[in-house]
């Protein structure tokens, strides 16, 4: 998951986001979220927001691309394309268009470890979604037509974002290489030849296995009292039989024994560079000093990885650092960027490379550990300003084990030290954690060659 | 997003594909709340938008301010983005590293961008950092020295994204379509300027462009938020008393002429998909057939799952992810176009269904139902596009430029209730013309069949 994020440079900002948002102002204790259980097992967390008329809702499934069996990589995202094909009761196409006629917008997404579809609307239309939700979590209609049609969307949603993408690929050649036996060496979206190997009764399957109550989350944050809300979702998702319990498989990645090296050669003008290295997910505690050790070096025009690369050496249009902790499986750190014009990859890779050199073998200054604190905390405010990021960082805690994490992270955060993150640094940012890719930038005739 | 995205194309777009046509509405439509700010203009000429909003303790600012690409010449073109990006690199009394550092410490933005129909300034600050940002912002607009090194590491910065730009087809498509639309329109050129213009510009012409256009009364600010009108026009007088008005502004209008015939441009690259682009001259925003070419856009291709070209070239077809028709309108020009991407080999298929489905919208009613439908969801959204400070700093500027008025959200919703069957069969004959349009094509050329 994660590749619009962290191409962008800007992974840090979703997990700054994600802290944040869920205190409210002044004391750090966590946002009042309402949460309870119903009988069939699904869990119903509650955010009043009553700054603007609007609310969000949403499901989240506990089902994302690790659980994709092998041969069908893609197959939990392609679901989720097919879950707006409609019911019995609502037909195909009718879904996004009933949304919106309540001038709503929806949306879904799907990631390495979990599924989330939403809505936005007034407050007061919310019971619309709700009877749309309810409805599709047990009762999809799984045509075989429908579903031979979007998987050629989703082909050629692939072309669009891989395969004519080459920055893209190298992150799909990356992630395959850093990981062997955990399912995050296969991409959410699919290998293409996974994807022409779905067929109908696969989707069936995986639906019944993973769309059940108690396989779902329901978040609802916005100007909605959660007495009156809890009424509604009990009417409309009460009913809903619960699914025999799941039984996951306890997924783990094998040592590693060296640096893992991947070239791409693509058409391409610039050269680009990703490494990630393998580290520890929230809430073991060093994530909060990688989380702070990402800001340092990516945070704005005075971050150390701006200023030397982009700005000093011109060695960089871009490069940026981020921490994703927030993950069933393994922890990942980024590093990277895009080479300015005329610069090399090797070139580009040295440099990103002393800036680690640097930071493992001295501390920080206190100035910049201040500032990240403080980027946290402003960060936290300023999210407020959006419900919609409000649900998606409790979403995302709770998926990664459980929403009330983010009580802990902010401690967490104040808590990191300058001797932390050089110590965090000297222990996670070694070669056998590490997998890089490179592209190599060609011109169209040597591609064809 | 933070994940693979979903079902849909790019999240938020067909919010954002409405957002542009400026349409809003507060959450309490038709009440006395229905004004959207208050307005006046300072002694300076300064157009001061403000709406007070307390229950977060964050301010944000937009201003708009009458430098951008229509500025600027072809010769020089990227003049207007080049100032904007300059402006942060060193004041008379601060470096560069000082005005980031200390906006940053506090965890604070401030961003300025050219290009376009004129430049923005963004502060984004908790209100305990307001005074402090807003004397940044004062000393970026009025006393930036654009030191010659930084000068000569932003035309090195620029040159490198304009090359990578050239890895992603869809930013080719749109760049061959400009050029050919707009003509001699500054919009013809890429807002970041070529390889060869940004060589000519000097630091006398930098200097001279920002001296000439940033003006008090070529700007306007939008503020919003933890803030009284009161405080805000005290840090006026305190940090921007010495900002002297200048030329005013002017009217740029260029009318746009449509092609003899379908002008097909294809561009060859070596990849799987055909990047589309298809268009010609739309409606200016101020036209009066505005809302009722909306409406009929929304059915066309601007709505999403809800419109016809979704429906038929994805949902029906399984042809593309992605599709979407919009009329994007500046101030006294517009364009429409069609955008989309299929593998290379069903370019020719995907293009015969879009040019049939621009003929049916021409040739018979769209249906009651579905005129209420777009009817239901451009009204009936209103409140989501106003629901955060930042939404509403960014409509404010966008409400002043183009002049719609406080009152423009009552005025809005009255024209679209009124628009008919009959009215979006005359906007879609008279601004829709399968005849004559431009059409760029990116892709495999030895695949792509387009008759």
């Amino acid at each position: 998951m994660m590749s619009k994020i962290w191409r962008n440079g800007g992974f840090r900002g979703f997990l700054v986001a994600a802290l944040l948002l869920l205190f409210q102002g002044t004391a750090f204790s966590a946002y009042p979220v309402h949460e309870e259980t119903l009988e069939n097992g699904l869990k119903v967390l509650i955010l009043e927001n009553r700054k603007a008329s609007t609310a969000t809702f949403q499901v989240w499934y506990r089902v994302g691309g690790v659980d994709d069996p092998l041969g069908r990589s893609g197959i939990s995202h392609l679901l989720e394309h097919m879950m707006f094909k409609g019911t019995e009761k609502h037909g195909p196409k009718t879904f996004s268009q009933t949304i919106k006629r309540a001038g709503g917008i929806d949306n879904a997404f799907t990631s390495k470890d979990y599924t989330g579809y939403f809505q936005l609307m007034s407050a007061d239309r919310i019971p619309i979604s709700m009877e749309l939700e309810s409805d599709r979590m047990t009762n999809l209609l799984l045509i075989e037509s429908e579903v031979m049609s979007e998987r050629d969307v989703v082909k050629e949603e692939r072309r669009l974002r891989y395969e004519d993408d080459p920055q893209s690929l190298v992150y799909e050649e990356v992630m395959a290489a850093a990981f062997k036996t955990h399912p995050y060496h296969r991409p959410v979206i699919g290998w293409m030849s996974d994807l022409n190997s779905i067929v109908p009764e696969d989707l069936v399957e995986h639906y019944r296995t993973f769309y059940t109550p108690n396989n779902a989350v329901i978040i609802v944050v916005g100007d909605v009292d959660p007495e009156a809300t809890m009424k509604q979702v009990r009417t409309w998702f009460g009913g809903l039989p619960p699914g025999p319990p799941l039984r996951k498989a306890e997924l783990e990645e094998g040592p590693q024994y060296g640096e893992r090296r991947v070239t791409v050669r693509k058409e391409a003008q610039l050269p680009y560079v990703l490494t990630v290295f393998k580290t520890p997910a929230l809430p073991d505690r060093d994530g909060y000093a990688l989380d702070v050790l990402s800001s340092i070096l990516s945070e704005g025009r005075t971050s150390r990885l701006y200023k030397a690369l982009v700005h000093e050496k011109k060695v960089a249009l871009s490069a940026w650092a981020g921490y994703d902790g927030l993950s069933n499986g393994p922890g990942l750190f980024y590093l990277g960027g895009t080479a300015a014009l005329g610069k090399t990859a090797p070139e580009l890779e040295n440099s990103l490379l002393e800036e680690v050199e640097r930071i493992k073998q001295t501390p920080p200054s206190e100035r910049e550990i201040q500032k990240a604190k403080n980027q946290v905390e402003a960060g936290f405010i300023m999210e407020q300003d959006s419900i919609y990021m409000q649900a998606k960082t409790i979403g995302a805690f709770e998926m990664a084990g459980g929403w009330r994490l983010v009580d802990q992270y902010v401690d967490g955060i104040r808590a990191v030290t300058a001797e932390d993150v050089n110590r965090v640094a000297q222990e996670y940012l070694q070669d056998n954690r590490k997998t890089t890719g490179i592209l190599i930038p060609q011109k169209e005739s040597e591609e064809s060659l | 997003m933070s994940t693979l995205s979903g079902k849909n194309y790019p999240a938020w777009a067909a919010y954002l594909a409405l957002a542009l046509c400026l349409t809003a509405w507060p959450a309490a439509a038709g009440t006395d709340q229905a004004r959207i700010a208050e307005r006046e203009v300072l002694s300076n000429g300064l157009v001061l938008l403000h709406s007070e909003k307390r229950v977060l303790p964050i301010v944000k600012i937009s201003m708009g301010i009458y430098a951008g690409q229509t500025e600027e010449t072809a010769e020089l073109a990227g003049l207007s983005s080049l100032t904007a990006a300059l402006i942060k690199e060193g004041t008379v009394s601060r470096t560069a590293d000082e005005i980031n550092e200390s906006i940053e410490f506090v965890g604070g933005g401030l961003s300025a961008g050219g290009g376009g129909e004129y430049t923005t300034i963004s502060l984004s600050v908790l209100s305990k950092d307001l005074e402090l940002g807003f004397e940044l912002m004062s000393d970026i607009l009025m006393n930036p020295t654009f030191p010659e090194e930084e000068i000569a590491r932003k035309r090195a910065q620029f040159k490198s994204s304009i090359a990578r730009q050239k890895e992603d087809p869809g930013s080719i498509a749109e760049k061959a379509f400009n050029q050919e639309l707009y003509g001699n329109h500054p919009f013809a050129w890429p807002p970041e300027g070529t390889e060869e213009s940004l060589d000519r510009i000097t630091r006398a012409e930098i200097v001279e462009f920002h001296g000439k256009f940033y003006r008090p009364n070529r700007s306007w600010m939008a503020v919003v938020g933890d803030v009284s009108r009161d405080e805000v026009v005290a840090l006026v007088d305190r940090f921007m008393k010495d900002w002297e008005p200048g030329e005013p502004a002017r009217d740029l209008s260029v009318p746009l002429g449509f092609p003899d015939s379908r002008k097909v441009i294809p561009i060859d690259k070596k990849i799987t998909q055909a990047n589309i682009v298809l268009g010609h001259p739309g409606v200016h925003r101020s036209h009066p057939d505005y809302y009722a070419v909306m409406v009929m856009n929304y059915i066309l291709g601007g709505g999403g799952f809800a419109s016809r070209l979704m429906d038929s070239v994805r949902d029906d077809m399984g042809l593309v992810y992605d599709i979407r028709s919009s009329f994007d309108p500046h101030k006294t020009i517009g364009a429409f176009k069609i955008v989309f991407q299929t593998k290379n080999e069903s370019a020719s298929t995907a293009m015969n269904q879009v040019l049939h489905e621009m003929e049916r919208i021409r040739s018979e009613k769209v249906t009651a139902q579905e005129l209420a439908d777009a009817k239901a969801y451009i009204t009936g959204s209103l409140p989501l596009r106003m629901d955060s400070n930042g939404k509403v700093a960014g409509l404010l500027a966008s409400v002043e430029y183009f002049g719609l008025g406080m009152n423009y959200l009552e005025d809005y919703l009255e024209a679209v209730q009124g628009i008919t069957e009959d009215d979006v069969l005359r906007v879609a004959r008279e601004y829709l013309d399968p005849d004559h349009f431009i059409l760029v094509a990116v892709g495999d050329q030895d695949t792509i069949t387009l008759e």
